[in-house]
Order: structure tokens, then C-alpha cells, then sequence
């Protein structure tokens, strides 16, 4: 499953409303059945891009090719069915229980005026098993723990049966636990399913060895791409975010970075 | 998985397993609630129903068939109207507290009634009336206007939503004071009597005419009931989940304001249906948007025939308006849900 660009990005441009650009040309390759993760300083534009990337923006130049084909000739539903997207955070105002809000992520595949059928309950059953949330199935999502949350958030986004999933700093929210236990279900993924996922991150200790590929943004463009241990070095880090107290240090077979006081 | 609850696994799959089995289920309940209410709202008035009388005396026939169907009927239209709003509007913004009060629409288009009454109620441009364009037209300005006050980038705050609709009612309310001064001491007194908010009216015609106008605004909203499911859980998620959250949104507002317009036009502004309705269903049937417009329809109708009869009954041979009815009962559950939705830090 393996090799191939499933997303390929090229020379993307977008503006929100009469702002300044925010992604200004910005190209990438995604590989299939790769974890990757978009690194960045803040406000360089990589949630622009992943939302460009998984079209909910349009860009206002470049295009995005999935599977080979233009990501804007595919119908909303037809996008839904092959991408998953998981914001930063949700905030479910109405006490939803966990299994409604990830049958949700059977929508695409439901026909609009029909309630889900025993199919897509498995499915939402064993996307909660897939990240051990089952247990939380029956309990409303408004008292859940933000670690919680995220993982039925996952969850939704598994239901979709996805080709790849995009997720927009599904960490920022969680203790090194769950940070952790998020990249080991998205590693298993990637093992078991061949799923391929591309996730924005700030954890850059939890890149090298999990990660397979690491994208650095820097000021609405892809400055550096490849495998982790080949971005997380400090010159390209420093200016990266433009920050000269960046060191990054290879021990224990993994490279620690941070920042001097 | 260990710590997998037997208990909570059947009660969650049970729960949605059956998603379209619930509803079918509710509906037949809401269907007995409803037969129930129209008959407790047919038999209750001024005079006691005599169905011995109604086979034999003319003039009773003629004050059923005239006077009270139509008004439990009208009720009826109008509850249903309101709680499908209502159940619509708190979906689309994700706020338990919408209504059609609490967002302005009403008001909106209370003030574009008042206009056209005031300048002549009775007259008609290409056969519709004008004064349920106008309310239409009050309405939809008035929802766009809020909502571009509430909304910031990418976010509605709730807050800013439910303030600038009070503004906005405020507003039309005083809107609607300047208008009866200056309009002569007839419509002056048309207006005032219509804006206390009743629903008296004679024979079937004027709920005809409401229906042409209230059916497509019902179909829309319940055509899109999974969208709004998909929206009262989060927005962005939705828009990746393939729904057209702009085109929603519109065809929600243009909905809603005509529905309410037209309801408004009629009975006055009749409050607080659109919050307790939705809310009573949420706890009979969950939060599934796809179970809550339908029911809150249907409850919404019981729900206002029995208002309606107890606005009728309440103080022996007077009348109470209905909105005063709605009102008292619905501002305590508006402070109850307040005070429950700070808990969630929503408001």
C-alpha cells in the first residue's frame, strides 16, 4: 500500500478574505501509507494548508491533486468518503453521546434522508474500538475530558473510512499521556490499515523515530521536507522559527529539541 | 478496554441503533399528545362544547365550525411553526437559547407587519398579502443583521447572538411605537390589538393562506434536518463531512423568517415556543436533530392548543393573549437553561 503520492499539492496560494496571503505557494507530496507531520512556527500557515489540503478552502491559485486527481473535481461527499479531517478542537455545545457524534463520520456514505443502519453502527463501533474509546460510547461528549474528546474525535474521523486522515494539532489539548497514546493508535493505523495520515504538530520530541516524514513551514510555504531526522536540525529549526535558541540533539536513537532560555 | 461498561455499551447501542425506529416511535406518541391536546383545546371555551348541541343547534355548529376549529387549528399551525424554528435555529447556531424571540426574528418581523398595517393592511402586490411580505421581509433583516453582529471570522459567539437580538427587538419594538403614533386612531388601534398577539380569527381562510407560505418554509427546514444534525455537533467538522454550510445556513434564515414572519403577521409575537418545545422534546427523544425538528413540530402544535385553551379559559369570560401565556411560561425555563448552560460555559 505503501509509496506514491496519495496528496500532492502544488504551488498553493490563498488569501482569507482581503487579508494577507497566508499560504503563498506552497508544494507538497504526501505519501501513501506514511505518518507525516507539518511543523511550523505560529501563523505560518499550516492550518491554512491542511484546510486547503482536505478542501474545506479554495485556493486561490496552485491545486491539490488526490489519488491523481484534481481534489476540486470530487463532490463534497465523494471528498468526505476519502478524507478525514480532525480540527484542533470541538466544542459540542449539546450533550451528543460519544457513538451519535461518531456516527456522524457515516454521513457520507448514508443517503440523505436515511438514519444509519447496523453497517454503519459497526463501523462507528469499531472506530471507537480502534482508539479504545468504546467504553465512552453511551456518555455525552460535553463531560468528557479533552483527551476524551479527541479520541472520539478520531473516532468520527475513522468512521468516514478514510484514505487519509488530516489533523490539525489534535495534541494541543493533551497531556504527554495522551499525546503519546494519540501517535501510537495513528502508528497502528499506519501498520495495520495502511492509513495515511498528516498531522500539525508542536511536539517536536515526538517526531524522530515515530514520525516518517516532517514538512516545516515557514511564512505560507514549505521550507523543508524529509525525514525527521533530516529537518530536526538546528540550523533549518532556528529559521524555521526564527528562533537562534533552537538546539537539537540526536541521543537514544531519537533527537531531543528545545529551545535555551 | 478494560474498563468497558456492559451496561452503558447496550444502553448506547440500543440508543442509536434504532435512531429511525425512535422516531417512528415518538411520532406515534406525539401524534396521541397531539390528538389529546386538540381535543382538551375543542372542548375548553368560553361556552363548554355540547355535542348534543352541535347536532341539533345551528348557531352552535356555526361558533364550532367557525370559531373554534379554526382558532385550535391556527394554534396549532402556529406552535408547530414555532418549535420547528425554534429546534432549527438552536441546531444552526449550536445555542440552546435561540428562538425566534430570543434572536430578533420576531421583533424583525413584528416591525414589518406594523408597517404594512399601517399602511394598509388589506392591500395585495401579485396576490400575496402585504403585510406577510412585509413581516417576511422584517424578519429576514432581521436575522441577518444578528447574525452579522454575532458572527466573528469563523466563530458565532453565543453571547453577542442572544444580545443583539434582544437589541434588535428592542429596537422593533420601539420601531413599532413610533409607527402607532403616526398611523391614524384606526390602524393604531389595529396595530396595538395585534400587538398584544391573539389567535382569533373566523372560518379556515386566513390559515389557507398562512399555509401557502408556511408549507414550503416547513419543508425546507425539514429537509435539512440532517445538515443541522451535522451542524449542532461543530461546524467545520460538518463542512468536512460534506454539508454546504454557507447554502444551509441561508436557506435555514430564508426559512425561518418566513415562518415566523408569517406567524407573527397573524398571531402577533408569540414567545418562548420555539425554547420550551424543542427543550421538552430534547428530554422525550435526545439530542438528535434528525428526531427534534420533527418532533418539536409536532409538539410545538400540542403544545400551543393547550396555551391557547388556557389563555381562553384561564379568567373565566375574559381572554388572556397567548403570548402572556407563553411568556410566563416560558421566561422561567429561559432562566433555568441559562443558568444550566453556564455550567457548559456556552453563554
Amino acid at each position: 500500500m505503501t509509496g506514491g503520492a496519495l496528496i500532492e499539492a502544488r504551488e498553493l496560494r490563498f488569501a482569507y478574505g482581503r487579508g494577507p496571503e497566508a499560504v503563498r505557494g506552497a508544494s507538497l507530496r504526501v505519501e501513501r501509507g506514511r505518518l507525516s507531520a507539518v511543523i511550523g512556527a505560529n501563523g505560518s500557515g499550516k492550518s491554512t494548508l491542511v484546510r486547503l489540503l482536505c478542501g474545506l478552502l479554495k485556493p486561490t491559485a496552485g491545486e491539490v491533486l488526490f489519488g491523481g486527481a484534481a481534489l476540486a473535481s470530487l463532490t463534497p461527499n465523494e471528498r468526505a468518503r476519502r478524507i478525514a479531517y480532525v480540527p484542533q478542537t470541538v466544542s459540542t455545545v449539546f450533550p451528543f453521546t460519544a457513538l451519535e457524534v461518531v456516527l456522524t463520520g457515516r454521513s457520507p456514505h448514508t443517503p440523505r434522508f436515511r438514519f444509519e443502519t447496523e453497517d454503519d453502527l459497526r463501523a462507528a463501533r469499531a472506530a471507537l474500538e480502534a482508539v479504545d474509546a468504546w467504553h465512552l460510547a453511551a456518555r455525552p461528549v460535553t463531560e468528557l475530558s479533552g483527551g476524551e474528546r479527541q479520541m472520539v474525535s478520531l473516532a468520527r474521523a475513522l468512521a468516514q473510512g478514510p484514505e487519509c486522515l488530516l489533523l490539525d494539532e489534535p495534541s494541543a489539548a493533551l497531556d504527554l499521556k495522551h499525546r503519546t497514546t494519540l501517535v501510537r493508535h495513528l502508528r497502528r493505523l499506519r501498520d495495520e490499515e495502511g492509513m495515511t495520515a498528516l498531522v500539525i504538530t508542536h511536539d517536536l520530541m515526538l517526531l524522530d523515530p515515530y514520525f516518517d516524514r516532517v514538512f516545516a513551514m515557514r511564512d505560507g510555504r514549505v521550507a523543508a521536507s524529509g525525514a525527521p531526522d533530516d529537518v530536526l536540525r538546528e540550523e533549518l529549526l532556528s529559521e524555521v522559527y526564527g528562533d537562534e535558541h533552537v538546539r537539537a540533539r540526536r541521543a537514544f536513537g531519537r533527537t531531543f529539541v528545545w529551545s535555551e532560555l | 478496554m478494560s474498563n468497558v461498561s456492559p451496561v452503558n455499551e447496550a444502553a448506547a447501542v440500543n440508543d442509536v441503533r434504532s435512531a429511525g425506529v425512535r422516531l417512528r416511535r415518538a411520532l406515534v406518541l406525539l401524534a396521541l399528545v397531539l390528538a389529546g391536546s386538540a381535543l382538551v383545546a375543542l372542548w375548553v371555551g368560553y361556552q363548554r362544547l355540547d355535542l348534543w348541541a352541535l347536532q341539533t343547534d345551528e348557531r352552535a355548529r356555526a361558533v364550532f365550525f367557525q370559531l373554534r376549529l379554526p382558532r385550535v387549528v391556527l394554534a396549532a399551525v402556529v406552535g408547530a411553526s414555532l418549535g420547528l424554528v425554534g429546534a432549527a435555529l438552536q441546531a444552526l447556531f449550536r445555542n440552546p437559547l435561540a428562538e425566534p424571540l430570543t434572536l430578533g426574528v420576531s421583533g424583525g418581523g413584528a416591525l414589518g407587519a406594523s408597517v404594512a398595517i399601517a399602511f394598509g393592511m388589506g392591500a395585495r402586490v401579485a396576490g400575496l398579502p402585504v403585510v406577510f411580505v412585509a413581516a417576511f421581509l422584517g424578519a429576514g433583516a432581521s436575522v441577518v443583521v444578528v447574525y452579522r453582529l454575532a458572527r466573528t471570522g469563523a466563530t458565532v459567539l453565543p453571547g453577542a447572538l442572544l444580545l443583539a437580538g434582544v437589541v434588535m427587538n428592542t429596537v422593533a419594538a420601539a420601531g413599532v411605537v413610533v409607527i402607532q403614533y403616526f398611523a391614524d386612531y384606526s390602524r393604531a388601534l389595529q396595530i396595538l390589538r395585534w400587538t398584544i398577539g391573539s389567535l382569533d380569527v373566523v372560518g379556515f381562510d386566513l390559515v389557507w393562506r398562512m399555509l401557502l407560505f408556511l408549507v414550503p418554509g416547513w419543508v425546507v427546514l425539514l429537509l435539512l434536518a440532517r445538515d443541522l444534525h451535522l451542524l449542532a455537533v461543530d461546524e467545520e467538522t460538518a463542512a468536512s463531512l460534506g454539508v454546504n454550510v454557507r447554502r444551509s445556513e441561508r436557506l435555514v434564515y430564508l426559512a425561518s423568517s418566513l415562518v415566523v414572519g408569517v406567524t407573527v403577521a397573524v398571531g402577533g409575537t408569540i414567545g418562548f415556543v420555539g425554547l420550551i418545545v424543542p427543550h421538552a422534546a430534547r428530554l422525550l427523544f435526545g439530542e438528535d436533530v434528525r428526531l427534534l425538528l420533527p418532533c418539536s413540530f409536532v409538539l410545538g402544535a400540542a403544545f400551543l392548543m393547550l396555551a391557547d385553551a388556557a389563555s381562553r379559559t384561564v379568567l373565566g369570560a375574559g381572554e388572556l393573549p397567548v403570548g402572556a401565556v407563553t411568556a410566563l411560561a416560558g421566561g422561567p425555563v429561559f432562566l433555568w437553561l441559562l443558568r444550566r448552560q453556564q455550567r457548559f460555559a456556552a453563554v
